[in-house]
């Protein structure tokens, strides 16, 4: 369970995120929907330690994130933002393989080989594994830099917009190896997604911010109401339900 | 061929190298020309490693292999220490001055001016802390040498050619003492943070993904950029401003090598320091017999190598 209570970040200008409670549940999908600078990323950012909080405080599975040991954090939960610009000369292996570094400290074990093949195996990655990273198209890359979140083997994985670069066939891969996930190994994911429809055809749980507030935080069949919708996008998105799904009509 | 041959190589060729250093032009006076060379050897070898490992570690840190640890400031504080000193106190002073008293006076100033830095890295708490040390690295660096050109337009001509001649690297009077005394800071240093090293490899991901894999990333950043600051001085107070050799020899390994691993990265860029110091000497040396200093030599092969690329890149 991800426990957040009255988090602040504040940036210029009004920007950031302003007094957020939240409860995720574990061993759920949770997605973060909401128009841009509703400080999605930030929210991730912060629960991942990746950046300081100015008040608040955040429990994963009870420790204190901005109090807990970084190397037992990166045992536990896993980030992957969406900018991943490399400086270095990587093949795709090694790149996986660093993903074990919170277990092995550089070292691998034969366990932690397994866990990278593993990774490697779980995103379609054998052929590209002796690929350099900046030789990859977008969407492999993104491929690749889930693996070695997956490598990293954590209870909760937090993925900021994983579908960016995708098409439709992979981004329908990802996110039935998220919800396997989930679903086999009982990880706690928590997304951020554009398309709602992603969000409520493979998440049990939608929180949706704007302005840097949580509006709504609800189960997929109460977000996806043109009431709700409207109040977070402005727009009005007619919902219709085809084969017993909900599915959001916002093209036009 | 695998960077084990290729490390094996450039070990090869540094002993060679050191085999020939020492010992031609010997004719037979092998008492007084080996405890002399191996000093020259000796500071070479400190002065290139410490130089090579200083810039590689802050290329990681900054993730750009542009920069050398140059921009911390250091060197222009060592030219404005010898720059004063000569203006207030007459160039007769300085080179009368023992080494010991020179290098002891360089650290005196360079330690504590690391000591300020640290300070203020520890001011930052927003993980942006690598940006403010450049920031105020680059404000006193051109600080100090406005200071150091202000003062050298007021010196007499033949005392500015005393500073002169320390704006350059030289091996030439290298104190065995001193030597002992820089081998053992640059030992320690090395010691003392060597733990910090095993992080070098994630910290070239980038911050996000250094801390998401648990590295206490801006910890570890700013003890790095003390042991930076440290090698940057002992070898700066030993032989005088040589930070290019450091960008030269950090992208020629890059190249070098197919991994970009800190376990080769290092100890690529060392081997190729010392060839460059000690094949630089016996050019300055033999070939030019000390008219032109190993700095020159080092500056005209590094800047034709650097047009190669250049020339290089654009034609792919």
């Amino acid at each position: 369970m991800i426990e957040v209570r009255g988090l602040s970040k504040r940036y210029g200008g009004g920007q950031g995120i302003h007094d957020i409670s939240l409860t995720i549940a574990k061993g759920a999908v949770t997605s973060f929907i909401g128009p841009n600078g509703a400080g999605k990323s930030t929210l991730l950012s912060l629960i991942s330690r990746l950046i300081p909080m100015d008040e608040g405080q955040v429990q994963i599975a009870g420790a204190d994130v901005s109090k807990a040991d970084s190397r037992g954090l990166a045992r536990v939960i896993s980030i992957l933002k969406q900018s991943n610009q490399l400086n270095v000369k990587l093949k795709v292996g090694e790149l996986v393989e660093f993903g074990r570094f919170p277990h092995s400290s550089g070292r691998l074990s034969a366990e932690d080989h397994r866990s990278v093949d593993e990774a490697i195996r779980y995103m379609e990655l054998e052929e590209l594994r002796g690929k350099f990273i900046d030789q990859l198209s977008g969407g492999q890359r993104q491929r690749a830099f889930i693996a070695m979140v997956l490598a990293q083997d954590t209870d909760y994985i937090l993925l900021d917009e994983p579908l960016n670069n995708l098409d439709l066939k992979h981004s329908v891969q990802m996110m039935k190896v998220l919800r396997r996930l989930t679903d086999e190994l009982g990880k706690t994911i928590v997304l951020v997604l554009h398309d709602i429809n992603f969000a409520a055809a493979y998440s049990d749980s939608i929180v949706a911010l704007k302005e840097g507030r949580v509006i709504r935080h609800g189960s997929v069949d109460d977000m996806m109401d043109p009431v709700v919708l409207k109040e977070i996008y402005d727009i009005d998105i007619p919902v219709h339900n085809v084969d017993g799904r909900k599915v959001c009509l916002y093209f036009r | 061929m695998t960077d084990k041959r290729k490390l094996l190589i450039l070990a090869i060729v540094v002993i060679a190298l050191i085999a020939v250093f020492m010992t031609i032009h010997s004719y037979g006076n092998w008492d007084y020309i080996l405890p002399r060379r191996s000093k020259k050897i000796a500071a070479m070898l400190l002065t290139g490693m410490a130089i090579s490992v200083s810039t590689v570690v802050f290329q990681t840190l900054t993730n750009n292999k542009i920069l050398t640890p140059s921009l911390i400031g250091l060197d222009s504080l060592y030219l404005l220490l010898q720059t004063a000193i000569v203006f207030m106190l007459g160039a007769d002073t300085l080179t009368a001055m023992s080494k010991n008293v020179q290098f002891f006076l360089s650290a005196a100033v360079m330690i504590p001016f690391c000591g300020v830095l640290y300070k203020l890295l520890f001011l930052r708490k927003d993980g942006r802390a690598i940006y403010f040390l450049l920031l105020v690295g680059i404000i006193c660096g051109s600080f100090f040498s406005s200071i150091s050109s202000f003062l050298q337009m007021l010196l007499d001509p033949n005392e500015f050619l005393v500073v002169q001649d320390k704006m350059f690297a030289s091996f030439n009077n290298v104190n065995s003492e001193v030597m002992v005394l820089a081998t053992a800071i640059a030992v320690l240093s090395a010691l003392y943070f060597c733990k910090d090293l095993k992080y070098l490899d994630v910290m070239a991901l980038g911050r996000e993904h250094a801390v998401n894999l648990g590295v206490p990333y801006d910890r570890i950043t700013k003890r790095l950029l003390v042991f930076v600051a440290l090698l940057v001085s002992v070898s700066t107070a030993l032989v005088g401003p040589i930070t290019f050799l450091g960008f030269l020899v950090s992208n020629v390994a890059y190249r070098l090598m197919s991994s970009f691993r800190s376990a080769v990265v290092l100890p690529a860029a060392s081997l190729i320091s010392f060839a460059a110091l000690i094949g630089g000497q016996l050019i300055a040396e033999r070939v030019f017999t000390f008219s032109t200093s190993l700095s020159v030599i080092l500056n005209f092969a590094g800047g034709l190598y650097f047009l190669y690329l250049l020339l290089k890149e654009e034609r792919t």
